[in-house]
């Protein structure tokens, strides 16, 4: 029911970013999806891509500070309140939202959510009938 | 084991007697060789033998750093130059470089302290010992070499740079012991890990750590990563070079080689002497020295006598580890503050790497300390994916920070591998006020 996530810290300087895809580059992962969520003087790049593990692991022993994470992504209605629809789903049930982001995924809207609470968040999602994407529903290689 | 039993486990009495009378005899040496000293004698009224005793030793003038500087590059120098066999310099990042040349009988008694060392260390004929100081004008390669030498020991004269191939030696070789600076020995234990060399692949038994401040908490973990035990190695060039003083298996304070350098603690302000036991700045004054000795130098280097006997039998003083070095001390918003205080924070931190940098400034007229870190690659996890989460541990380390320096610092959590990495003294501050 969850997608693996890679985050990745990096410095508010120019070339730390464009290092990092290049070792993903040469390691031949494609990005499905990214965000950076930026303070003042560093970033957290996170990404969707393709072999997560590998990605991981490789960009580890390049001395990357990288971590994975499970997130939930969830199919939007392609209309009006779709998002308000499914950010309604936690906000009843009480669960906070880590954070979010969304990417287009062959013209349908796809919403990436983190929570603390990723049991409570399941069950929320199984019971309002919503469809939540698995690994296999990405496209993982060109 | 003790190399030299007779001069180690001496009584104090005979010391003292020992050394008053070898600093009659270099305050008479340095009278008639060294005009320098002979003029701040006279300037004093001073001649060689109002010394007779060692408690003489406090009517005699300083020496300093910029004493040696100013009289570059012989100057100071009392041995004829037909005399000298060997020629070092310390690094001159702040003016002219250091000169000190070395006699034979200078360099014998240098590889006696060092063996002296080593023997406390507990090397022997059967170790590999491979000298990772860099080799050429810094004294600690060739001083450590020739000590490994006289103990007996196979000596690698390895030096530094070239990390990568030092580390497969170690494994390949079965080297039992290493000398070099204790960032170096992290930066080998990194990259050991990065060749996927471990623990069990290497026979390193003994380090022997010195050339800049290092604290428990990094001897702990150079221990833990390289699975040995780290032993202090003091010395300056000024002086003679690494084994000025050194550290026994009891590991409570360096023994210094006193009946060749005499210590003294004294107010780095009022140049008083201090009373036993209490810290302040170490001065040396070499006994024997041939080639270039020096009268009462100020170290810089900031600590205490060690008062009582050594369960280990030597007898010779031992000096405390150095707590900072009097020009690195930062004054900052009125409070002494040394960068070895930042270290130990530092090294209680399993999400940040052994490093850090200190950047002092001044904005508004208040005094700024930022002081920057790294995460370690390994500890980062989902849990510290989000600002508030880094935040969070920013906000722990500052707390840290504040309950030892005693006043506030703004940290910054750097990217792995973004501090500058030192295979030598490496630099932690950047003072950009600008006051003078």
């Amino acid at each position: 029911m969850t997608i693996r996530q890679l985050s990745i810290f990096i410095e508010n300087q120019s070339g730390t970013l464009q290092s990092v895809l290049e070792r993903m580059r040469q390691s031949r992962i494609q990005i499905i999806a990214c965000t950076i969520a930026d303070t003042a003087e560093y970033g957290i790049f996170r990404i969707i891509c393709s072999e997560p593990d590998r990605a991981c692991s490789e960009l580890k022993e390049a001395g990357v500070a990288v971590a994975i994470s499970d997130v939930f992504a969830i199919e939007l209605d392609n209309q009006p309140g779709g998002a308000a629809d499914v950010v309604a789903i936690f906000s009843e049930a009480g669960i906070g939202i880590t954070y979010m982001y969304a990417f287009l995924l062959d013209g349908r809207g796809i919403m990436i959510f983190r929570t603390d609470q990723p049991d409570a968040a399941r069950e929320a999602i199984v019971r309002s009938g919503l469809r939540c994407l698995g690994e296999k529903d990405l496209p993982t290689h060109v | 084991m003790i190399w030299n039993p007779n001069k180690e486990c001496m009584s104090r009495e005979q010391m003292r007697e020992l050394q008053g009378k070898r600093l009659h005899k270099i305050v008479e040496y340095v009278y008639h060789n060294v005009p320098f000293y002979r003029h701040k004698l006279q300037e004093m009224d001073l001649s060689p033998d109002d010394i007779r005793t060692i408690d003489d030793i406090v009517k005699l003038p300083f020496t300093t750093k910029k004493d040696l500087r100013d009289n570059y590059p012989f100057g100071l120098q009392a041995a004829p130059q037909s005399e000298i066999i060997r020629i070092h310099a310390s690094s001159g990042t702040t003016g002219n470089p250091t000169i000190v040349g070395y006699t034979r009988k200078d360099l014998s008694i240098w590889s006696e302290c060092m063996a002296r060392s080593l023997t406390a260390y507990g090397v022997g004929r059967n170790d590999i010992f491979s000298v990772s100081y860099g080799y050429g004008l810094f004294t600690g390669g060739l001083g450590a070499h020739n000590g490994v030498e006289t103990v007996g020991a196979s000596v690698v004269p390895a030096s530094t740079g070239n990390t990568e191939k030092h580390a497969r030696l170690i494994r390949d070789l079965g080297v039992t012991g290493i000398a070099c600076t204790p960032s170096y020995a992290l930066y080998l234990a990194e990259t050991m890990d990065r060749l996927g060399i471990t623990r069990d692949q290497i026979k390193l038994r003994v380090g022997a750590f010195g050339a800049e401040p290092w604290t428990e908490n990094m001897r702990k973990e150079i221990q833990d990563r390289l699975g040995l035990k780290g032993f202090n190695l003091y010395g300056l060039s000024e002086i003679m070079g690494p084994s000025v003083s050194y550290e026994c298996d009891e590991q409570h304070g360096s023994h210094i080689n006193e009946d060749h350098f005499f210590p003294e603690i004294i107010d780095p302000v009022t140049l008083e002497p201090l009373p036993a036991g209490q810290t302040g700045e170490l001065v040396f004054t070499t006994l024997t020295k041939e080639g270039m000795p020096v009268i009462r130098y100020r170290t810089r280097d900031l600590c205490s006598l060690l008062p009582g006997e050594c369960p280990c039998g030597r007898t010779n003083v031992r000096m405390s580890a150095i707590q900072g070095r009097s020009d690195d001390m930062l004054i900052i918003r009125g409070i002494n503050v040394f960068p070895s205080q930042v270290e130990s924070v530092v090294l209680t931190m399993k999400e940040f790497a052994p490093r850090y940098m200190l950047i002092v400034d001044r904005i508004n007229n208040l005094d700024t300390l930022m002081v920057q870190v790294e995460l370690r690659p390994d500890v980062f996890s989902a849990t510290l994916d989000t600002p508030a989460a880094i935040d969070e541990l920013e906000k722990r380390f500052a707390a840290k920070l504040k309950s030892v320096l005693s006043i506030g610092a703004k940290v910054q959590i750097k990217a792995p591998g973004t501090l500058e990495r030192s295979e030598g003294k490496s630099t932690r501050v950047i003072d950009k006020r600008k006051l003078y």
